[in-house]
């Protein structure tokens, strides 16, 4: 268990402005390789500060973040180029990450059917619907080979019946895969259902408050009881976190 | 620590992965809906409904000339103007005409689409520059560019070069201005994706900014076709020489010089129709189709 962290984050700061508020206050974290981490917080705790950061959109102020693998980004929206059908936008970032021309369309069509959507290579994004275009991007994240995803609210925008279903297809699709995740979300339940480990962060300035280990089984389900009761007392934590604000 | 291996109990993966296609089947079963197709007569009939207004016009000038509200020689019948193109299509003046106009207006847009273009992505994309540029572009665009034909025709005497500066003076703001229009209503999101994909300089521009700046691109590109045209005819109509050659203008003013009315307004009903092709035959489906493929347009 002494292996080297895909992600290795070091008194972390970040400060849009000289005098303006502190957005991320010195952050620690440490990420191990293939694991699956929930970091959740309330409005302003700058988890997709974090992200833009360890994504390399943002720098930080002060503090290092140490990257063993090169990552990926997913947003709350698909952010699918609408101008390109599914496949193509898949064969775009393979192109952009310097995949062979010849194999590009084989291996966007390998990737659709790993997120069951074989038959939507010609489809537009605005003819699928917002979790088949999620799963795209999914197939399209997945196609740049990179060994870290982070994920930023990725199922926000999404029904609850959706969201279940992409939560039990993002786990199987980790634990074919290996990837190292770093999965930011408002929804409690959410992180709890899919983390390892569940990450709490402070608002206004973002800190580390407290982390939980989950050592439930998978299959996890988002209603088991063992979800629900950990989830209850990381919302507790995180409104007595919230309640703080009010003066 | 735990560690990653909390994966050994309940079912098996390859039953799971069972379950979730399944299920993931039928959930896109529910949330696909398939467009209608418009019926054929339906299209048809949209396709030629411009032809009622034509129609229309042609009734009241026929009226119009029936009643004698103006002697022919002011305003000739509808036969009479037919006649008197059908004419200039026996001497072989009409299609020649046409014909030497359109290339000239083809060659001069083109010329104008390879000056804008990186006219407009540096501007779109360098905000400093365009500060110090786009006042004067804007400027261009108001300015008529048939205002610079004298200063053309002293220039570059009456040769084609005088046609074409004043056509790219008419065209290259247009699709320039397009264009970074375009670029200002890019959705971030679509530049952020660019960049987490790794899409940087030339290919950020190729792949992303200016797919993403299309819509605004091609309203730059069919204005600027609009003034490359009337720019032209302009031209056409003032610079007058042998030297260049049979064209829409030229025959214009030679109804204007022999006084037959009937042939000037041929001349415009043919620069008019010209015009009105190249719409609706290279823009209009170029536009749908984009708007079609982004899903801009919900079956109208």
């Amino acid at each position: 268990m002494t292996q080297a962290p895909a992600v290795s984050i070091k008194h972390l700061s970040k400060q849009y402005a000289t005098n303006g508020p502190i957005i991320i206050d010195d952050l620690n974290l440490e990420v191990r390789a293939g694991e699956f981490v929930s970091l959740v917080g309330a409005s302003g705790c700058g988890k997709s500060t974090l992200l833009n950061i360890l994504s390399g959109l943002d720098n930080a102020t002060t503090g290092t973040v140490e990257m063993a693998e090169q990552s990926t980004l997913m947003f709350q929206e698909s952010a699918l180029l609408p101008w390109l059908t599914a496949g193509k936008n898949i064969e775009l970032a393979l192109k952009l990450s310097g995949f062979p021309k010849d194999g590009r369309k084989a291996r966007a069509q390998e990737l659709l059917e790993l997120v069951h959507l074989p038959n939507a290579y010609t489809q537009r994004p605005h003819e699928l619907s917002g979790g088949m275009r999620q799963r795209v991007a999914i197939a399209r994240a997945l196609s740049q080979g990179r060994k870290v995803l982070l994920m930023d609210e990725p199922f926000a925008a999404l029904d609850a019946i959706t969201r279940d279903l992409l939560h039990d297809e993002l786990i199987r699709i980790w634990e074919e895969t290996g990837l190292t995740v770093i999965f930011v979300t408002h929804n409690v339940r959410e992180a709890v259902r899919l983390g390892q480990r569940v990450i709490l962060m402070s608002s206004k300035p973002g800190r580390i408050i407290q982390e939980w280990d989950v050592d439930f089984n998978e299959p996890r389900r988002i209603d088991e009881a063992n979800v629900a009761s950990l989830a209850h007392e990381i919302t507790d934590r995180l409104r007595n976190e919230i309640r703080r604000h009010a003066n | 620590m735990p560690t990653n291996v909390k994966q050994t109990s309940g079912q098996p993966l390859e039953a799971r992965k069972e379950a979730i296609v399944s299920l993931s089947a039928g959930l896109d079963a529910l949330e696909t809906n398939v467009a209608p197709q418009r019926s054929l007569r339906k299209r048809v009939l949209k396709a030629l409904a411009p032809l009622a207004a034509v129609a229309v016009v042609l009734i009241v000038w026929q009226v119009a000339t029936a009643l004698q509200l103006a002697p022919v020689w002011v305003l000739p019948t509808p036969l009479m103007v037919w006649n008197s193109l059908v004419d200039q299509a026996n001497q072989g003046i009409l299609f020649a005409s046409a014909f030497n106009s359109l290339r000239k207006g083809v060659q001069g847009f083109a010329i104008s689409l390879v000056i804008a273009t990186p006219i407009g992505i540096a501007l779109g994309l360098n905000s400093a520059l365009r500060g110090i540029a786009r006042p004067l572009l804007t400027g261009l665009q108001q300015l008529p560019s048939v205002a610079w034909v004298p200063a053309a025709i002293i220039w570059f005497g009456l040769s084609d070069v005088t046609i074409f500066a004043v056509v790219l003076l008419g065209a290259v703001p247009s699709i320039a201005n397009g264009l970074i229009s375009g670029i200002d209503q890019i959705p971030p999101l679509y530049l952020r994706a660019g960049k987490v994909l790794g899409a940087r300089g030339f290919s950020s521009i190729r792949h992303i900014v200016i797919p993403a700046a299309w819509p605004g691109y091609l309203a730059g590109l069919e204005q600027g076709w609009a003034f490359a045209w009337r720019s032209l005819m302009a031209a056409e109509l003032i610079a007058i020489s042998p030297a260049l050659g049979p064209g829409l203008g030229q025959m214009l003013d030679t109804g204007r010089q022999l006084g037959d009315m009937s042939l000037v307004l041929g001349s415009i009903i043919v620069i008019m129709i010209v015009g009105v092709l190249i719409e609706r035959l290279v823009f209009s489906p170029v536009r749908q189709r984009t708007l079609k493929n982004r899903g801009l347009v919900v079956g109208r």
